[in-house]
């Protein structure tokens, strides 16, 4: 049996990598059977070896292997959904007037499906860190209070005015040196460490919902 | 009371000079009643004090020429109490509110609670906010706000408190509570259990919940209670939000504030005090004042647009000062019916938004800037 692995969560480019891994698999006797296995490396299935390495049969492939794990995942994006119906979240930039130009010989030339990707995955991280900002438990609260308490739609958080010096503190502060004062004040939880996913979180979404201000550091 | 007199601290000293103000300025008239406070706001300015107190006098003001006479109401407003053993810093800030209400000399007339005694208007929250208002020696007059209401829609406030809609007269002024929270349902069809409600609710920026309104029904009741009464009578109308368009995305707000102001605007006097907005918010539409109230618990930052222009934005909260951007307050009403709307902002000076203010369209009076407006 010959192993395939498709790493995509998203059908088109799986599509691309089926159809390509197909057409480069070592010639199997007829009658055998290929496993192609999804980038979450749990999710496989298993295809007639001999099947011709055209884009029907490699999207055929896809799509049995994303409906498996939406199967299996019924909740993947909904709560990106949810979160979005919430809470106002801005949108990143927009890079579709980069689709068609190349970015040089490491990347390219970029994509529909690039940058639909890079639109998805940041979203993915600042929708994450609004879930974060309004919810007590995530943030490790011990008193019931969220960032949002203070500051609805993350309002006079001002992150482009970090760093800058906190009299307060003592010394300069980065956004994320408030984001962990106010996490140990006000809500009364336990600091996060800079690398801590909340942590990434929050500044993603501090950061996003400020867009287009001028970046002034130092400012109070 | 006797006992801080006894101490003579800078509170109870500030505390009798300005109870001695007021007393004097009752017997003034609107001119010399404004010299008499820019000359009280520049003694306190030039003396630097910090102000010791945290509730806001809003000073109802009938017009002298009448004969009537001046009263004052204090009022404390959005609590947002949990349980005491989950948070006990909003108990502890609405009692602080409860001391500085009972060390008012002379006692207001009766004290306005602006809503939003519960956080997520559990029982438990609401009785825990009974029990603590009960130390007012004053009498109180309840307001419902949407924390208290969205868990049961109304059933345990109603229990303790009594109906939230009604009227009363007080010495020649009119004065009206409404529920402006009321929210068309967007819970039935999302099969939401009622704390899902709540706390849909109780995130201001979260934006599947309605937006407020007074409603047809409350309306039409509005319309029935003032038939009766003169038009040349003071108005004082409390709502917990305001009953005009700031800034829809936060509630602070009410959908059908229009049709509303279209009901007070035959009155000659009318005064909207409203809770919700967490912060010093003056507006002027017509003949309509409006004042916003404080919060205990926490300020809100000022919308980032909707602004009414006559608002002086109050201070920037230091975040390291729990404490800051939150107070009490008080309403002086004066002979001929308009306020003075006092901001006590705990420790800070108080700002007070005088009725002048807002009659001359902002060209009079003006209340100090903020060292530190909003970003």
């Amino acid at each position: 049996m010959t192993r395939l692995t498709a790493c995509a969560a998203i059908t088109a480019l799986a599509v691309a990598l089926i159809v390509a891994a197909l057409a480069g698999r070592h010639r199997a006797a007829a009658g055998e059977n290929i496993e192609v296995k999804l980038c979450d490396n749990q999710t496989t299935t298993s295809v007639p070896a001999d099947q011709p390495a055209t884009r029907e049969n490699g999207e055929k492939i896809a799509k049995a292997l994303m409906d498996q794990w939406k199967r299996s995942n019924p909740d993947s994006k909904a709560w990106v959904e949810e979160e979005r119906a919430k809470h106002t979240i801005v949108n990143p930039a927009d890079n579709s007037p980069l689709i068609g130009r190349g970015q040089g010989a490491v990347y390219g030339q970029i994509t529909t499906q690039d940058v639909a990707t890079w639109r998805e995955e940041t979203l993915k991280l600042v929708v994450d860190g609004s879930s974060v900002f309004h919810s007590a438990d995530r943030l490790g609260g011990t008193i019931a209070v969220s960032c949002d308490m203070c500051h609805p739609d993350a309002a006079n958080t001002h992150p482009e005015t970090y760093p800058k010096f906190q009299p307060q503190l003592g010394r300069v502060a980065l956004l994320r040196d408030m984001i962990n004062w106010c996490i140990e004040h006000p809500v009364r939880g336990q600091q996060l460490a800079p690398d801590d996913e909340r942590m990434r979180a929050l500044e993603a979404y501090i950061t996003a919902q400020r867009k287009g201000t001028q970046l002034n550091y130092g400012k109070r | 009371m006797k006992r801080r007199v006894a101490l003579k601290s800078v509170e109870t000293r500030h505390y009798k000079e300005r109870a001695e103000l007021f007393r004097h300025l009752r017997n003034l008239d609107r001119r010399t009643f404004v010299k008499v406070s820019m000359a009280a706001a520049a003694a306190v300015a030039a003396k630097g004090l910090a102000h010791p107190f945290s509730f806001m006098p809003i000073d109802v003001a009938y017009g002298a020429t009448q004969g009537a006479q001046g009263f004052r109401i204090a009022y404390i407003s959005d609590s947002h109490l949990y349980d005491r053993t989950l948070n006990d810093r909003f108990v502890r800030q609405l009692y602080r509110a409860v001391d500085d209400v009972n060390g008012l000399d002379p006692q207001p007339d009766f004290v306005l609670y602006g809503g939003d005694l519960a956080q997520l208007g559990q029982p438990t929250e609401l009785d825990l906010g009974a029990q603590i208002l009960k130390s007012i020696k004053a009498p109180v007059h309840m307001m419902v706000g949407e924390h208290d209401w969205y868990l049961d829609l109304g059933e345990k406030w109603r229990q303790l408190f009594g109906e939230p809609v009604y009227s009363f007269d007080h010495k020649g002024v009119h004065f009206v509570v409404l529920n402006s929270v009321i929210e068309a349902d967007f819970w039935t069809a999302r099969g939401m259990t009622p704390m899902q409600r709540m706390q849909t609710v109780a995130g201001l920026d979260n934006g599947i919940q309605s937006r407020f309104s007074v409603g047809d029904e409350q309306r039409a009741w509005l319309q029935k209670d003032l038939a009766k009464v003169p038009k040349s009578t003071p108005l004082i109308v409390f709502s917990h939000s305001p009953l005009y368009k700031y800034y829809r995305n936060w509630n602070f707000w009410t959908e059908d504030a229009d049709q509303v102001q279209a009901i007070l605007k035959p009155f000659n006097r009318v005064t909207v005090v409203h809770g919700h907005t967490h912060q010093l918010l003056t507006n002027r539409i017509g003949n309509i004042h409006f004042h916003g109230m404080l919060s205990t618990a926490w300020p809100w930052p000022y919308a980032p647009e909707g602004l009414p222009p006559l608002t002086v934005q109050m201070n920037r909260p230091d975040p390291f000062d729990p404490n800051d951007g939150t107070g009490d307050g008080e309403v002086d009403v004066h002979p001929d019916g308009l306020v003075d709307k006092i901001y006590n902002l705990w420790n800070r000076n108080p700002v007070e938004v005088s009725a002048t203010y807002l009659t001359s369209g902002g060209k009079q009076d003006r209340p100090h800037p903020p060292n530190l407006a909003s970003y």
